[in-house]
Protein backbone atom coordinates (compact mmCIF):
# COMPACT_ATOMS: atom_id res chain seq x y z
CA UNK A 1 0.00 0.00 0.00
CA UNK A 2 1.28 3.48 -1.17
CA UNK A 3 2.24 6.16 1.66
CA UNK A 4 -1.36 7.84 3.36
CA UNK A 5 -2.39 11.06 3.21
CA UNK A 6 -3.91 12.33 6.11
CA UNK A 7 -7.66 12.96 6.14
CA UNK A 8 -8.01 11.74 2.11
CA UNK A 9 -10.79 9.79 2.36
CA UNK A 10 -11.51 9.74 -1.41
CA UNK A 11 -14.96 9.39 -3.32
CA UNK A 12 -15.68 6.81 -6.23
CA UNK A 13 -15.83 3.23 -4.24
CA UNK A 14 -16.37 -0.02 -4.91
CA UNK A 15 -17.57 1.67 -8.17
CA UNK A 16 -18.10 0.13 -11.99
CA UNK A 17 -16.93 -3.54 -12.69
CA UNK A 18 -16.36 -1.83 -15.96
CA UNK A 19 -14.14 0.76 -14.96
CA UNK A 20 -10.25 0.17 -15.28
CA UNK A 21 -8.27 1.04 -12.09
CA UNK A 22 -7.48 4.58 -11.43
CA UNK A 23 -10.20 5.37 -14.62
CA UNK A 24 -13.30 8.23 -13.22
CA UNK A 25 -16.29 8.23 -15.05
CA UNK A 26 -17.11 10.92 -17.50
CA UNK A 27 -20.41 12.09 -19.01
CA UNK A 28 -18.51 14.54 -21.19
CA UNK A 29 -16.43 13.62 -23.76
CA UNK A 30 -13.29 15.26 -23.32
CA UNK A 31 -11.10 16.29 -26.49
CA UNK A 32 -7.35 15.51 -25.94
CA UNK A 33 -4.43 15.88 -28.27
CA UNK A 34 -1.01 17.42 -29.16
CA UNK A 35 -1.77 20.26 -31.18
CA UNK A 36 -4.67 22.28 -33.03
CA UNK A 37 -7.60 20.30 -34.44
CA UNK A 38 -6.81 18.86 -37.89
CA UNK A 39 -9.07 19.63 -40.28
CA UNK A 40 -9.19 17.89 -43.72
CA UNK A 41 -11.43 18.28 -46.61
CA UNK A 42 -13.34 15.42 -47.55
CA UNK A 43 -12.78 15.61 -51.48
CA UNK A 44 -8.95 15.34 -50.15
CA UNK A 45 -8.98 12.58 -47.85
CA UNK A 46 -7.47 9.50 -48.51
CA UNK A 47 -6.78 6.67 -46.25
CA UNK A 48 -4.26 3.75 -47.75
CA UNK A 49 -2.74 0.76 -45.74
CA UNK A 50 0.99 -0.23 -46.87
CA UNK A 51 2.73 -3.48 -46.72
CA UNK A 52 6.38 -3.92 -45.45
CA UNK A 53 6.76 -4.57 -49.26
CA UNK A 54 5.40 -1.21 -50.41
CA UNK A 55 2.12 -2.90 -51.20
CA UNK A 56 -0.42 0.04 -50.85
CA UNK A 57 -4.33 0.08 -51.03
CA UNK A 58 -5.80 3.51 -50.62
CA UNK A 59 -9.69 4.78 -50.61
CA UNK A 60 -11.23 7.81 -50.96
CA UNK A 61 -14.24 8.82 -48.40
CA UNK A 62 -16.98 7.93 -50.44
CA UNK A 63 -14.77 4.42 -51.13
CA UNK A 64 -14.45 4.09 -47.40
CA UNK A 65 -17.98 4.71 -46.41
CA UNK A 66 -19.20 2.35 -49.13
CA UNK A 67 -17.98 -0.62 -47.56
CA UNK A 68 -19.55 -2.90 -45.39
CA UNK A 69 -19.79 -1.08 -41.56
CA UNK A 70 -20.61 -1.84 -38.46
CA UNK A 71 -22.30 -0.32 -35.80
CA UNK A 72 -20.55 -0.98 -32.37
CA UNK A 73 -20.73 0.26 -29.07
CA UNK A 74 -17.89 0.96 -26.49
CA UNK A 75 -16.53 1.83 -23.68
CA UNK A 76 -13.22 4.09 -24.06
CA UNK A 77 -10.44 4.89 -21.50
CA UNK A 78 -7.86 7.65 -21.74
CA UNK A 79 -4.62 8.04 -19.90
CA UNK A 80 -6.00 11.29 -18.36
CA UNK A 81 -8.19 8.96 -16.55
CA UNK A 82 -11.35 9.63 -17.68
CA UNK A 83 -13.39 6.88 -19.30
CA UNK A 84 -16.62 7.02 -20.81
CA UNK A 85 -19.09 4.09 -21.25
CA UNK A 86 -21.57 2.68 -24.21
CA UNK A 87 -19.87 5.36 -27.01
CA UNK A 88 -21.66 4.41 -30.01
CA UNK A 89 -20.22 4.27 -32.85
CA UNK A 90 -20.09 3.48 -37.21
CA UNK A 91 -17.22 2.36 -39.13
CA UNK A 92 -15.30 -0.23 -41.31
CA UNK A 93 -13.20 -3.32 -39.12
CA UNK A 94 -9.70 -2.85 -39.87
CA UNK A 95 -9.72 -6.65 -41.00
CA UNK A 96 -11.95 -5.47 -43.92
CA UNK A 97 -9.05 -3.26 -45.03
CA UNK A 98 -6.28 -5.09 -44.48
CA UNK A 99 -8.39 -7.89 -46.60
CA UNK A 100 -6.09 -10.72 -48.14
CA UNK A 101 -2.79 -8.41 -48.48
CA UNK A 102 0.46 -10.24 -48.62
CA UNK A 103 2.10 -9.74 -45.63
CA UNK A 104 4.43 -11.40 -42.25
CA UNK A 105 4.03 -8.18 -40.58
CA UNK A 106 3.62 -8.19 -36.52
CA UNK A 107 3.13 -4.53 -36.16
CA UNK A 108 1.09 -1.28 -37.23
CA UNK A 109 1.99 2.14 -37.51
CA UNK A 110 -1.33 4.57 -37.50
CA UNK A 111 -0.43 8.01 -39.45
CA UNK A 112 -2.81 10.82 -38.97
CA UNK A 113 -2.86 13.72 -41.21
CA UNK A 114 -0.91 16.69 -38.92
CA UNK A 115 1.87 14.11 -38.57
CA UNK A 116 0.97 11.88 -35.35
CA UNK A 117 1.95 8.42 -35.23
CA UNK A 118 1.07 5.25 -32.69
CA UNK A 119 2.38 1.75 -32.96
CA UNK A 120 0.22 -1.24 -32.37
CA UNK A 121 0.60 -4.89 -32.21
CA UNK A 122 -1.19 -6.32 -35.59
CA UNK A 123 -3.33 -8.72 -33.73
CA UNK A 124 -4.79 -6.16 -31.65
CA UNK A 125 -6.69 -4.54 -34.94
CA UNK A 126 -7.71 -8.11 -35.88
CA UNK A 127 -10.82 -10.02 -34.88
CA UNK A 128 -13.43 -7.27 -34.57
CA UNK A 129 -11.10 -5.54 -32.08
CA UNK A 130 -10.76 -2.45 -34.11
CA UNK A 131 -12.51 0.06 -36.47
CA UNK A 132 -11.34 3.12 -39.06
CA UNK A 133 -14.81 5.17 -37.58
CA UNK A 134 -16.68 7.89 -39.12
CA UNK A 135 -19.82 8.49 -36.95
CA UNK A 136 -20.39 9.08 -33.75
CA UNK A 137 -23.44 8.85 -31.94
CA UNK A 138 -25.32 8.50 -35.60
CA UNK A 139 -24.01 11.83 -37.36
CA UNK A 140 -20.10 12.34 -39.06
CA UNK A 141 -17.49 12.47 -36.72
CA UNK A 142 -16.38 16.11 -35.66
CA UNK A 143 -12.72 17.24 -36.45
CA UNK A 144 -12.21 17.67 -32.29
CA UNK A 145 -12.70 13.78 -31.99
CA UNK A 146 -10.80 12.93 -35.33
CA UNK A 147 -13.06 13.45 -38.07
CA UNK A 148 -13.63 12.58 -40.82
CA UNK A 149 -12.31 9.07 -39.60
CA UNK A 150 -10.32 8.08 -36.55
CA UNK A 151 -8.81 5.00 -35.71
CA UNK A 152 -10.61 3.15 -32.86
CA UNK A 153 -9.47 0.63 -30.95
CA UNK A 154 -11.19 0.73 -27.60
CA UNK A 155 -9.67 -2.04 -25.54
CA UNK A 156 -6.26 0.34 -24.95
CA UNK A 157 -5.96 3.60 -23.93
CA UNK A 158 -7.13 6.61 -26.36
CA UNK A 159 -4.09 7.82 -27.32
CA UNK A 160 -4.11 4.40 -29.93
CA UNK A 161 -6.99 5.65 -31.41
CA UNK A 162 -5.62 7.83 -33.78
CA UNK A 163 -8.08 10.76 -34.63
CA UNK A 164 -7.40 11.93 -38.54
CA UNK A 165 -6.06 8.71 -39.40
CA UNK A 166 -4.41 9.09 -43.07
CA UNK A 167 -3.57 5.66 -43.17
CA UNK A 168 -1.68 2.21 -41.33
CA UNK A 169 1.81 1.16 -42.18
CA UNK A 170 2.51 -2.70 -41.64
CA UNK A 171 5.80 -3.58 -39.80
CA UNK A 172 7.53 -6.55 -39.26
CA UNK A 173 9.29 -4.10 -36.25
CA UNK A 174 7.76 -2.42 -34.00
CA UNK A 175 8.30 1.66 -33.87
CA UNK A 176 7.34 3.61 -31.25
CA UNK A 177 5.30 6.39 -32.69
CA UNK A 178 4.33 10.26 -31.36
CA UNK A 179 4.25 9.84 -27.14
CA UNK A 180 5.22 6.37 -27.22
CA UNK A 181 8.74 7.88 -28.08
CA UNK A 182 7.88 10.67 -25.07
CA UNK A 183 7.58 8.07 -22.62
CA UNK A 184 4.26 6.76 -22.69
CA UNK A 185 4.07 3.09 -22.56
CA UNK A 186 4.39 0.83 -26.25
CA UNK A 187 0.92 -1.18 -25.64
CA UNK A 188 -1.45 0.85 -23.05
CA UNK A 189 -3.75 -1.46 -21.81
CA UNK A 190 -6.24 0.61 -19.39
CA UNK A 191 -7.13 -2.86 -17.39
CA UNK A 192 -3.10 -3.08 -16.52
CA UNK A 193 -2.70 0.41 -16.51
CA UNK A 194 0.26 0.66 -19.01
CA UNK A 195 0.55 4.30 -18.89
CA UNK A 196 4.18 4.73 -19.24
CA UNK A 197 7.03 3.00 -20.04
CA UNK A 198 7.83 -0.01 -17.58
CA UNK A 199 4.17 -0.05 -16.50
CA UNK B 1 10.24 15.64 -31.86
CA UNK B 2 12.79 15.60 -29.74
CA UNK B 3 13.32 12.08 -27.65
CA UNK B 4 12.80 12.06 -23.99
CA UNK B 5 15.09 10.00 -22.03
CA UNK B 6 13.44 7.72 -20.11
CA UNK B 7 15.10 4.78 -18.36
CA UNK B 8 13.24 1.66 -16.52
CA UNK B 9 9.81 2.43 -14.55
CA UNK B 10 8.78 6.02 -13.46
CA UNK B 11 9.03 5.49 -9.78
CA UNK B 12 6.81 6.82 -7.06
CA UNK B 13 8.25 8.96 -4.82
CA UNK B 14 7.57 10.11 -1.55
CA UNK B 15 6.48 14.41 -1.26
CA UNK B 16 6.53 16.18 1.38
CA UNK B 17 4.35 19.46 1.71
CA UNK B 18 7.02 22.00 2.56
CA UNK B 19 5.23 25.46 1.91
CA UNK B 20 1.77 26.66 0.62
CA UNK B 21 1.06 30.06 -1.19
CA UNK B 22 -2.30 30.91 -2.00
CA UNK B 23 -2.57 32.14 -5.56
CA UNK B 24 -6.40 33.78 -5.59
CA UNK B 25 -9.23 32.12 -3.44
CA UNK B 26 -9.19 28.91 -4.71
CA UNK B 27 -6.00 28.34 -5.88
CA UNK B 28 -3.37 27.29 -4.34
CA UNK B 29 0.71 27.02 -4.91
CA UNK B 30 2.37 23.80 -3.22
CA UNK B 31 6.35 23.33 -2.87
CA UNK B 32 7.48 19.69 -2.40
CA UNK B 33 10.24 18.12 -1.05
CA UNK B 34 10.95 15.30 -3.56
CA UNK B 35 14.05 13.30 -2.41
CA UNK B 36 16.17 11.68 -5.49
CA UNK B 37 13.41 13.87 -8.20
CA UNK B 38 15.49 13.54 -11.46
CA UNK B 39 14.73 17.11 -12.80
CA UNK B 40 12.65 18.35 -15.40
CA UNK B 41 11.99 20.05 -18.38
CA UNK B 42 9.25 23.57 -18.63
CA UNK B 43 6.21 22.57 -19.78
CA UNK B 44 6.09 18.76 -17.86
CA UNK B 45 3.58 16.83 -15.74
CA UNK B 46 3.34 14.76 -13.02
CA UNK B 47 1.06 12.74 -11.76
CA UNK B 48 0.09 12.80 -8.24
CA UNK B 49 -1.19 9.99 -5.72
CA UNK B 50 -3.81 9.85 -2.55
CA UNK B 51 -3.89 6.95 -0.37
CA UNK B 52 -6.74 7.05 1.96
CA UNK B 53 -6.15 4.55 5.20
CA UNK B 54 -8.24 2.72 4.01
CA UNK B 55 -5.82 1.85 0.93
CA UNK B 56 -8.04 3.15 -1.69
CA UNK B 57 -6.30 6.01 -3.85
CA UNK B 58 -6.68 8.28 -6.89
CA UNK B 59 -4.31 9.98 -9.16
CA UNK B 60 -4.60 12.72 -11.34
CA UNK B 61 -1.58 14.51 -13.43
CA UNK B 62 -0.77 18.25 -12.63
CA UNK B 63 1.92 20.87 -14.56
CA UNK B 64 4.99 21.31 -12.57
CA UNK B 65 4.81 25.53 -11.88
CA UNK B 66 8.30 26.33 -12.05
CA UNK B 67 12.23 24.90 -13.77
CA UNK B 68 13.74 22.12 -12.06
CA UNK B 69 15.19 23.15 -8.73
CA UNK B 70 17.27 20.23 -6.57
CA UNK B 71 14.69 18.26 -4.77
CA UNK B 72 12.05 21.02 -4.82
CA UNK B 73 9.23 20.95 -6.72
CA UNK B 74 5.92 23.15 -7.07
CA UNK B 75 2.54 22.43 -8.52
CA UNK B 76 -0.35 24.90 -8.54
CA UNK B 77 -3.76 23.57 -8.20
CA UNK B 78 -7.24 25.03 -8.80
CA UNK B 79 -10.09 24.11 -6.59
CA UNK B 80 -13.11 22.23 -9.16
CA UNK B 81 -15.83 22.12 -6.94
CA UNK B 82 -16.80 18.74 -5.90
CA UNK B 83 -13.34 17.47 -7.39
CA UNK B 84 -12.12 14.17 -5.71
CA UNK B 85 -8.23 15.25 -5.35
CA UNK B 86 -8.08 19.44 -5.93
CA UNK B 87 -10.56 19.74 -2.94
CA UNK B 88 -8.06 17.78 -1.20
CA UNK B 89 -5.21 19.58 -2.09
CA UNK B 90 -6.67 22.70 -1.97
CA UNK B 91 -8.34 22.03 1.74
CA UNK B 92 -7.47 19.72 4.26
CA UNK B 93 -4.26 19.02 2.83
CA UNK B 94 -0.94 20.72 4.95
CA UNK B 95 2.08 21.36 5.34
CA UNK B 96 4.35 17.99 6.38
CA UNK B 97 1.48 15.65 4.99
CA UNK B 98 2.97 13.22 2.45
CA UNK B 99 1.67 12.14 -1.11
CA UNK B 100 3.26 9.78 -4.07
CA UNK B 101 4.37 11.83 -7.10
CA UNK B 102 5.78 10.23 -10.36
CA UNK B 103 7.11 12.02 -13.58
CA UNK B 104 8.08 14.03 -14.99
CA UNK B 105 6.06 12.96 -18.14
CA UNK B 106 5.52 14.55 -21.63
CA UNK B 107 8.47 15.63 -24.07
CA UNK B 108 6.37 17.72 -26.39
CA UNK B 109 4.43 20.56 -25.12
CA UNK B 110 8.18 21.67 -23.56
CA UNK B 111 10.06 24.33 -24.18
CA UNK B 112 14.20 24.21 -24.09
CA UNK B 113 16.22 27.24 -22.88
CA UNK B 114 18.81 26.19 -25.90
CA UNK B 115 15.67 27.28 -28.39
CA UNK B 116 16.10 30.84 -29.74
CA UNK B 117 12.41 30.94 -31.32
CA UNK B 118 10.12 33.51 -30.23
CA UNK B 119 7.59 32.44 -28.32
CA UNK B 120 4.22 33.10 -27.64
CA UNK B 121 1.98 31.45 -24.75
CA UNK B 122 -1.50 31.54 -24.40
CA UNK B 123 -3.11 30.62 -21.13
CA UNK B 124 -6.75 30.29 -20.09
CA UNK B 125 -7.27 30.14 -15.87
CA UNK B 126 -5.26 27.51 -14.47
CA UNK B 127 -3.65 26.71 -17.94
CA UNK B 128 -1.21 29.60 -17.34
CA UNK B 129 0.76 26.58 -14.87
CA UNK B 130 3.25 25.21 -17.40
CA UNK B 131 3.52 28.41 -19.18
CA UNK B 132 4.95 30.05 -16.04
CA UNK B 133 7.29 27.25 -15.63
CA UNK B 134 8.85 28.09 -19.17
CA UNK B 135 8.70 32.11 -17.98
CA UNK B 136 10.49 31.30 -14.51
CA UNK B 137 12.81 28.71 -16.72
CA UNK B 138 13.60 31.31 -19.66
CA UNK B 139 14.85 33.95 -16.49
CA UNK B 140 16.93 31.37 -14.53
CA UNK B 141 18.56 30.41 -17.84
CA UNK B 142 19.33 34.14 -18.74
CA UNK B 143 18.11 33.14 -22.30
CA UNK B 144 17.23 35.87 -24.80
CA UNK B 145 14.15 34.41 -26.17
CA UNK B 146 11.30 37.00 -26.86
CA UNK B 147 8.70 35.76 -25.14
CA UNK B 148 4.36 36.96 -24.99
CA UNK B 149 1.99 35.77 -22.51
CA UNK B 150 -1.36 36.27 -23.50
CA UNK B 151 -3.67 35.50 -20.18
CA UNK B 152 -7.16 35.04 -20.19
CA UNK B 153 -8.96 35.38 -16.71
CA UNK B 154 -12.60 36.00 -15.36
CA UNK B 155 -11.56 38.91 -13.12
CA UNK B 156 -8.08 40.35 -11.72
CA UNK B 157 -8.74 38.59 -8.73
CA UNK B 158 -7.91 34.95 -10.53
CA UNK B 159 -4.67 35.85 -11.54
CA UNK B 160 -2.24 33.22 -10.60
CA UNK B 161 1.22 34.81 -9.67
CA UNK B 162 -0.19 38.41 -10.02
CA UNK B 163 2.87 40.03 -8.40
CA UNK B 164 5.57 38.32 -10.37
CA UNK B 165 3.84 38.76 -13.66
CA UNK B 166 4.00 42.25 -13.01
CA UNK B 167 7.14 42.81 -12.29
CA UNK B 168 8.31 44.12 -15.50
CA UNK B 169 10.99 41.85 -17.04
CA UNK B 170 13.59 42.36 -20.51
CA UNK B 171 11.86 40.18 -22.70
CA UNK B 172 8.55 39.41 -21.35
CA UNK B 173 5.45 41.24 -22.99
CA UNK B 174 2.14 40.18 -20.47
CA UNK B 175 -1.18 41.10 -22.53
CA UNK B 176 -4.72 40.15 -19.89
CA UNK B 177 -7.44 39.55 -20.90
CA UNK B 178 -10.39 39.58 -18.56
CA UNK B 179 -13.71 37.59 -19.52
CA UNK B 180 -15.91 39.23 -16.78
CA UNK B 181 -14.72 41.93 -14.80
CA UNK B 182 -12.05 44.35 -15.81
CA UNK B 183 -9.44 46.24 -13.23
CA UNK B 184 -10.89 49.07 -11.23
CA UNK B 185 -10.57 52.06 -13.60
CA UNK B 186 -9.59 50.26 -16.69
CA UNK B 187 -11.02 51.25 -20.24
CA UNK B 188 -13.04 48.93 -22.18
CA UNK B 189 -15.68 46.22 -21.17
CA UNK B 190 -14.77 42.45 -20.59
CA UNK B 191 -14.48 40.11 -23.45
CA UNK B 192 -13.40 36.90 -24.44
CA UNK B 193 -9.99 36.09 -26.00
CA UNK B 194 -10.60 36.21 -30.16
CA UNK B 195 -8.81 36.49 -33.61
CA UNK B 196 -8.41 40.00 -32.55
CA UNK B 197 -6.39 39.93 -29.37
CA UNK B 198 -4.24 37.51 -31.37
CA UNK B 199 -3.28 39.02 -34.01
CA UNK B 200 -2.25 42.07 -31.80
CA UNK B 201 -0.54 40.02 -29.14
CA UNK B 202 1.22 36.80 -31.07
CA UNK B 203 4.35 37.24 -33.47
CA UNK B 204 4.59 37.67 -37.09
CA UNK B 205 4.73 33.97 -38.76
CA UNK B 206 7.73 34.75 -40.05
CA UNK B 207 9.28 35.51 -37.50
CA UNK B 208 8.92 31.70 -36.62
CA UNK B 209 7.57 31.32 -33.42
CA UNK B 210 7.20 28.67 -31.24
CA UNK B 211 3.07 28.98 -29.49
CA UNK B 212 1.94 27.01 -26.61
CA UNK B 213 -1.47 27.09 -25.41
CA UNK B 214 -3.01 25.35 -22.76
CA UNK B 215 -5.98 25.87 -21.00
CA UNK B 216 -9.89 24.70 -20.81
CA UNK B 217 -10.19 22.33 -23.86
CA UNK B 218 -13.06 25.06 -25.79
CA UNK B 219 -10.43 27.62 -24.84
CA UNK B 220 -7.32 25.83 -26.63
CA UNK B 221 -9.78 25.15 -29.57
CA UNK B 222 -10.95 28.66 -30.04
CA UNK B 223 -7.38 30.04 -30.00
CA UNK B 224 -5.80 27.56 -31.73
CA UNK B 225 -8.25 28.08 -34.73
CA UNK B 226 -8.12 31.39 -34.39
CA UNK B 227 -3.67 30.98 -34.90
CA UNK B 228 -4.45 28.55 -37.71
CA UNK B 229 -6.73 31.72 -39.58
CA UNK B 230 -4.05 33.90 -38.84
CA UNK B 231 -1.62 32.04 -41.08
CA UNK B 232 0.47 30.04 -38.15
CA UNK B 233 1.37 26.33 -39.16
CA UNK B 234 -0.39 23.86 -37.37
CA UNK B 235 3.04 22.33 -36.58
CA UNK B 236 4.27 25.80 -34.41
CA UNK B 237 1.61 25.05 -32.14
CA UNK B 238 0.95 23.13 -29.08
CA UNK B 239 -1.82 22.35 -27.01
CA UNK B 240 -2.36 20.69 -23.71
CA UNK B 241 -5.91 20.71 -22.61
CA UNK B 242 -6.81 20.84 -18.65
CA UNK B 243 -10.61 20.44 -18.34
CA UNK B 244 -13.21 18.08 -19.65
CA UNK B 245 -15.63 19.50 -22.20
CA UNK B 246 -19.56 19.40 -22.68
CA UNK B 247 -20.61 18.16 -26.01
C1 LIG C 1 -1.61 17.13 -18.41
C2 LIG C 1 -2.52 17.75 -17.38
C3 LIG C 1 -2.03 18.79 -16.58
C4 LIG C 1 -2.85 19.36 -15.60
N1 LIG C 1 -2.34 20.40 -14.84
C5 LIG C 1 -3.13 20.98 -13.91
C6 LIG C 1 -2.62 22.07 -13.12
O1 LIG C 1 -1.46 22.50 -13.26
N2 LIG C 1 -3.45 22.63 -12.18
C7 LIG C 1 -4.74 22.17 -12.01
O2 LIG C 1 -5.43 22.70 -11.12
N3 LIG C 1 -5.24 21.15 -12.75
C8 LIG C 1 -4.47 20.53 -13.68
N4 LIG C 1 -4.98 19.49 -14.42
C9 LIG C 1 -6.33 18.96 -14.11
C10 LIG C 1 -6.23 17.94 -12.97
O3 LIG C 1 -5.55 16.78 -13.43
C11 LIG C 1 -7.60 17.44 -12.43
O4 LIG C 1 -8.39 17.04 -13.52
C12 LIG C 1 -8.33 18.50 -11.63
O5 LIG C 1 -7.56 18.89 -10.50
C13 LIG C 1 -9.69 17.96 -11.14
O6 LIG C 1 -9.49 16.78 -10.39
P1 LIG C 1 -10.42 16.46 -9.17
O7 LIG C 1 -10.04 15.11 -8.65
O8 LIG C 1 -10.43 17.57 -8.19
O9 LIG C 1 -11.85 16.41 -9.85
P2 LIG C 1 -12.65 15.11 -10.26
O10 LIG C 1 -13.16 14.45 -9.04
O11 LIG C 1 -11.83 14.32 -11.18
O12 LIG C 1 -13.81 15.79 -11.04
C14 LIG C 1 -13.71 15.99 -12.46
C15 LIG C 1 -14.97 16.60 -13.02
O13 LIG C 1 -16.12 16.00 -12.51
C16 LIG C 1 -16.94 16.97 -11.88
N5 LIG C 1 -17.42 16.39 -10.62
C17 LIG C 1 -16.67 16.12 -9.56
N6 LIG C 1 -17.42 15.61 -8.62
C18 LIG C 1 -18.70 15.54 -9.08
C19 LIG C 1 -19.91 15.09 -8.55
N7 LIG C 1 -19.99 14.60 -7.34
N8 LIG C 1 -21.01 15.18 -9.34
C20 LIG C 1 -20.94 15.66 -10.56
N9 LIG C 1 -19.80 16.10 -11.11
C21 LIG C 1 -18.69 16.05 -10.36
C22 LIG C 1 -16.08 18.13 -11.57
O14 LIG C 1 -16.79 19.34 -11.58
C23 LIG C 1 -15.11 18.06 -12.70
O15 LIG C 1 -15.63 18.69 -13.82
C24 LIG C 1 -4.18 18.90 -15.42
C25 LIG C 1 -4.66 17.87 -16.23
C26 LIG C 1 -3.86 17.29 -17.20
C27 LIG C 1 -4.42 16.17 -18.06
Amino acid sequence: MGVITPGFTGRARGGNPRLPPGQYLTEDFPVLSAGPTQRVHLDKWEFAVTTEKGEKRSWSFRELTSLPSEKFTVDIHCVTQWSKLDTRWRGVPVETLIGDLDTEADYVLAHSYGGYTTNLPLADLLDGQAWIAYEYNGKPLTPEHGGPARLLVPHLYLWKSAKWVRGLELATKDEPGFWESSGYHDYGDPWREQRYQGD
Amino acid sequence: MARTAVSGRLAWRVANLAEIRQETATARTLVFDVPGWPGHLAGQHVDVRLTAADGYTAQRSYSLAAPSDGDRLELTVQRVAGGEVSEHLTGPYAVGDPVEIRGPIGGWFVWRPTDPAPVLLVAGGSGVVPLMAMIRARRAAGSRALFRLVYSVRTPADLYYAAELRKPYAGLDVTYVYTRELPDGAPGIPRRISVATLNTASWPTDFGPTTFVCGPTAFVETVADALLALGHSPHSIRTERFGPSRD
